[in-house]
């Protein structure tokens, strides 16, 4: 893992560009604190901080082809890289280092931009083609490894992280008010938007070349598609059973090749199905001494102590968990969106970002996790609840159809809204958008969007009126309305949350925060692509959620792991930011009307009131908790605590 | 102040974090507008009962008497006359 930085045009002096290389790369020095590399050509510049996993003794970038004419930096793993390398050989190539990243230089050679179709792996790739004058920016296809880049001074600069960005070209730091929007809306802000004007991130699974006369051309080369619904037909398959089989192959193999490192590698453990599969697959295929970490909260509503230990006994591994409290949640999230570089709505990503350094504490820079599972094989609630919902749609004036969101939220069954008018009141709503793709997420961003009404109307003016389901429609696949349902659920979920929030604030960044690097075995691609094919009641079988993962992975868990519901993970929100009615200090200095007022982000009247509803204790629910921590975290990232 | 200017204002200032009178009309559905969610009823409920030490019993928790300020204060003047 690492991070990278650099430039390409003719904007930059050859004597000045080290410098700036290393004003960049220094604000990246958390994603790779053994050391940086950097290489200056005429009119390029790439620069890398390293954290050293592979190849220890000479992986050191930037790293060059035999001719020296094409360099690369490059964050992240290529897994694959021992058999590229063979077959590499076997053509007649010949490596200098043993590293992952060479193969990419000599892919290039062979297969020119279409050398990232080999790669299996997770990263961002910056490629400089001397010969050609080109850059070429490459990202991997779930949108595992971050990067950023934009347009200033007659160049193209690029870098991990935005904050390398700013480094160089300080004047560029504003926040854009349509990617605000965005992040208020869906969690972060849909690729290529970000939050900051005129800053691009990389799509998934795109290539961006540049070449020598400024062109620029924004190519994808993976995709998360899924076959037509008529051809995930359950006749056209041997059986659950048969394709489970397959399944536990591919998953092993997965974890054989994410174990690929140089230095020991942990696991979380989180006390529900996917990681525990993770774990379970770990020690019953690999030689890897086991090692687990978790997170357990003080509140007992949050905490999953119970089911980690449970299986800590049962898989016998060395495990360390962390324990956490709301006060620490509330005094480390500065640091959070310092890494995270976006508002969140949640403090989710705080408990991951301070246990990723403690695995870097126990002498650990690589974890496997069980993150992806739930949206390649169907784990969500989203998914079930926008199942009954089409189901009732079907019969509105159903009276029994409703009752099976019950069964999905145990609350609801206690709950004055569970009786049948209010669910149907709540859960009704969006009926006539059933053969939108955005169906499902209807309810969610129904509920984040709700802090809009906090936004500043001169900034809600700035942003322009969009509809906010048509704005996602139009990033959506020509196909998309020909996929089942749950094809479709997932894909926007792929897109939305999954890469813009889970794999980055609750993901890359907080891993990097503590210097170490996650692994997603659940998202190797071809995995993915087996996932997709098959029929969407392998995953979702009545309303039990993964139900093929938990047929692959069943002799591997004790039974209550293989058939435990989901537990979404969540942490304590708004309450983590006041100690007996008092607000932490930099909580009040934010929320100073004075400061609201001079930050023109908000509504300072609305804010206020909502400020004094959570100091109350009394912001109970899930919008006014999103509002909170949103603009908690909005008011960050405009602020120097978020940006030293 | 009396039970639906009460009950108002709750809303106003409680879900919609302002003061300005105009932004509810006591006719406008507070579920069908995204006023309140599945926690906000609850919420509105418990302050119902609080400010006038009622009971509401499983039974009359129904949007036919809380989905606005209209619905709202036709069910407390049935409740309050009862």
């Amino acid at each position: 893992m690492c991070g990278i930085a650099g430039f390409v045009g003719s904007g930059v002096r050859t004597e000045a560009a080290r410098p700036v290389l290393e004003t960049m790369i220094h604000t990246l020095h958390h994603r790779g604190p053994d050391g940086y590399g950097f290489h200056v050509a005429d009119g390029a510049g790439l620069a890398h901080a390293r954290l050293s996993i592979i190849d220890l003794a000479t992986g050191d970038q930037p790293i060059r082809n035999p001719a020296g004419t094409v360099w690369t930096v490059f964050n992240g793993e290529i897994f694959n890289y021992l058999e590229l390398r063979a077959d590499l050989e076997a053509r007649g190539h010949r490596f200098y280092t043993q590293s992952d990243t060479e193969v990419i230089v000599h892919l290039y050679d062979r297969y020119g931009d279409a050398f990232v179709e080999h790669l299996n792996g997770q990263f961002a790739i910056a490629l400089w083609d001397q010969a050609r004058r080109r850059l070429v920016l490459a990202r991997d296809r779930a949108g595992i490894r971050p990067l950023f880049y934009t347009q200033a001074r007659g160049a193209l600069w690029f870098a991990s992280e935005v904050k390398a960005l700013f480094a160089a070209l300080p004047e560029r730091r504003r926040l854009d008010p349509a990617g605000l929007v965005q992040a208020f809306s869906y969690w972060a802000a849909i690729d290529p938007d970000t939050v900051y004007a005129d800053v691009a991130s990389l799509p998934p699974g795109h290539v961006l070349a540049v070449e020598a006369d400024g062109r620029q051309a924004l190519t994808r080369y993976w995709d998360w598609t899924f076959p037509d619904a008529a051809e995930t037909r359950p006749a056209r398959f041997a059986g659950i059973e048969q394709a489970a089989a397959e399944l536990r192959e591919r998953l092993v193999d997965a974890v054989r090749l994410q174990l690929r490192a140089d230095v020991p590698v942990g696991a979380y453990l989180s006390g529900g199905l996917d990681s525990s599969g993770i774990v379970a697959l770990i020690r019953g295929f690999t030689a890897t001494p086991v090692r687990t970490f978790s997170v357990a909260f003080d509140e007992p509503e949050f905490d999953e102590s119970a089911h980690q230990l449970a299986m800590v006994r049962h898989l016998g591994t060395d495990h360390t968990t962390l324990r956490i409290n709301r006060r620490r949640i509330g005094e480390a999230f500065p640091r959070l969106i310092r890494h995270a570089e976006t508002p969140v709505l949640r403090t989710a990503a705080v408990p991951l970002m301070l246990l990723a350094g403690a695995v870097r504490e126990a002498g650990y820079r690589v974890v496997l996790t069980g993150e992806g599972a739930d949206e390649v094989f169907g784990g969500y609630d989203l998914f079930k609840e926008a199942k009954v919902r089409r189901f009732w749609a079907r019969q509105p004036d159903s009276q029994l159809r409703p009752k099976l969101l019950g069964r999905l939220y145990g609350y609801l069954e206690h709950s004055p809204v569970g009786n049948p008018a209010f669910a149907a009141s709540f859960f009704g709503q969006g009926r006539e958008h059933i053969d939108r793709p955005v169906f499902a997420h209807l309810p969610r961003w129904t509920t984040s969007r709700r802090a809009l009404m906090f936004l500043a109307p001169e900034l809600r003016a700035a942003a322009g009126e969009r509809d906010p389901l048509a704005f996602v429609e139009s990033r959506l696949p020509a196909g998309i309305a020909r996929w089942s349902p749950l094809a479709r659920d997932q894909y926007v979920e792929a897109k939305t949350l999954l890469a813009g929030y889970l794999l980055s604030s609750q993901g890359d960044r907080v891993a990097m925060a503590g210097s170490i690097e996650a692994r997603f075995p659940y998202l190797d691609h071809t995995l993915i692509e087996f996932a997709n094919r098959l029929p969407p009641s392998y995953k979702i079988q009545g309303l039990t959620e993964k139900a093929i993962l938990r047929k692959a992975l069943a002799d591997l868990l004790p039974a209550d792991i293989a058939t435990r519901t989901k537990q979404p993970y969540r942490a304590p929100d708004s309450a983590s930011f006041f100690v007996d009615g008092e607000p932490l200090d930099y909580v009040a200095a934010l929320f100073d009307p004075d400061h609201l007022r001079q930050s023109g982000l908000f509504d300072v009247d609305a804010v206020g009131r909502l400020y004094a509803k959570a100091r109350a204790g009394r912001a109970s629910g899930f919008a006014d908790n999103q509002a909170f921590v949103g603009i908690l975290s909005t008011l960050l990232l405009d602020s120097p605590l978020s940006q030293r | 102040m009396d039970h639906r200017q009460q009950v108002r204002q709750f809303v106003l200032k409680n879900f919609l974090f302002t003061d300005d009178e105009t932004a509810l009309a006591d006719a406008d559905s507070l579920i069908g507008n995204g006023i309140v969610d599945s926690t906000g009823i609850l919420e509105l409920i418990g302050f119902i009962e609080e400010t006038h030490g009622l009971r509401i019993v499983p039974e009359e928790m129904v949007p036919a008497n809380f989905d606005s300020i209209d619905t709202i204060s036709a069910f407390l003047a049935r409740r309050l006359a009862a």
